[in-house]
């Protein structure tokens, strides 16, 4: 239990997924400019994160690994992602209009998000076991969340500030992550 | 027509360079530029699916169905990331120990299915791909440049093939590591894209 606990601060905080792996940066920048959009992200993202973590790591151990197709793991975990997130946008919009209209335009593009692929081949990497896969994936999907919640909130106050003109937008916005990044750094002395 | 297809060619390299106009295919940018080895490297292996993918599609952009393309976009993607991965480990192990899961993740670089979605779906073979050697050299530019950047600063060495530095700033530099570690990443770019602004203006 005490690992699992460790597991989880550290996908949090210390590797987080989006500043300390650089996993996702293209609706980081994309999503953030307004809160609205960062929150509904952000749950896209815990939503599909936590399924796809789960079925792509049965798919390696119960399929690729048993029939000794390794090889095909590219290729099978981003058809699983396409086709879960397919059927995810399908289920919520028959059956909890509300939530799918909440998440909106953020679930078909969590198909190109490197952030849901990259810790389902991290879960594989670090040969982790069904119940470490599940906190793991988990626990990246709230340190994006989190990440990018900060980060929208810092950048809504950027915007009223005079930036001057070849910074604007996307590099003062780059930036910004930046310096949020060597904020997050500090937490590395944690575990 | 010959003067189109040089068009789509140099589009890539300025105009419309990847990393700094379209800010495509941030995540490798961001990751892999500790060097600038690695930055060229993940360039090259990222400009080869670009190239094979952009001709694949446009060869058959008739016969896919328009409502299932994205996913015949990804497999056909897929397809060349996983060629690429087993080139790297066969020829450049060390490199491929260094791009680590990003190798893998060039499937769901936005750039490559960018290029497909927005050129390749809509245009013949030829241009495709000149499209895609363009962009790619483009991007394999801009991450070599800004890898060079970082490894220069936070490290004072200058490495572009092979693991050993070709140029080393004198002894008395104190290598600022900030550039280096993750945050510099954001910060590099950051600056970069302020001087691409700046150049353009003029």
């Amino acid at each position: 239990m005490g690992d699992l606990f460790v597991l989880a601060i550290s996908c949090i905080f210390i590797n987080n997924i989006l500043l300390a792996q650089f996993l996702g940066n293209c609706p980081f920048l994309g999503t953030s400019k307004k809160m609205e959009t960062a929150v509904g992200m952000s749950m896209a993202v815990v939503f599909v994160l936590v399924m796809a973590g789960i079925i792509t790591w049965m798919v390696d151990t119960y399929l690729l690994k048993a029939l000794d197709v390794e090889f095909l793991r590219t290729v099978s975990f981003i058809l699983v992602i396409a086709s879960l997130v397919q059927f995810v946008e399908m289920f919520l919009k028959k059956s909890i209009p509300g939530l799918y209209a909440g998440l909106g335009i953020f679930l078909p593009l969590i198909t190109t998000n490197c952030a849901v692929m990259g810790v389902c081949l991290i879960n594989i990497k670090e040969e982790y076991s069904f119940i470490e896969a599940l906190v793991s994936s988990f626990s990246y999907a709230l340190g994006f969340g989190l990440a990018l919640i900060l980060f929208a909130g810092v950048r809504e106050r950027v915007i009223l500030a005079r930036v001057p003109k070849p910074l604007q937008d996307t590099s003062v916005g780059l930036m910004t992550a930046g310096l949020i990044a060597l904020i997050f750094t500090v937490f590395r002395g944690m575990v | 027509m010959a003067q189109s297809l040089v068009k789509e060619f140099t589009k890539g390299l300025w105009t419309e360079i990847p990393l700094f106009r379209l800010v495509l295919g941030l995540c490798p940018a961001l990751a892999v530029t500790k060097t600038c080895e690695n930055g060229i490297g993940m360039g090259v292996a990222t400009t080869f699916v670009l190239v094979f993918s952009n001709i694949l599609v446009s060869m058959l952009r008739n016969i896919i169905p328009s409502k299932v393309r994205i996913a015949c976009y990804i497999v056909i993607i897929a397809t060349f990331v996983t060629i690429v991965e087993f080139m790297m480990q066969a020829y450049t192990y060390e490199l491929f120990l260094k791009l680590g899961i990003f190798i893998p993740l060039i499937v769901v670089n936005c750039l490559v299915l960018g290029r497909a979605e927005a050129f390749a779906g809509k245009n013949t073979v030829l241009p495709s791909a000149m499209d895609g050697i363009g962009m790619g050299i483009g991007f394999t530019l801009a991450l070599g440049s800004l890898g060079a950047l970082r490894e220069l600063i936070g490290a004072g060495t200058l490495t572009i093939w092979g693991g050993t530095p070709a140029f080393t700033i004198g002894h008395g530099y104190i290598p600022f590591q900030f550039m280096i570690e993750a945050p510099g990443a954001f910060v590099g770019l950051g600056m970069m894209l302020c001087l691409m602004n700046l150049i353009s203006k003029k």
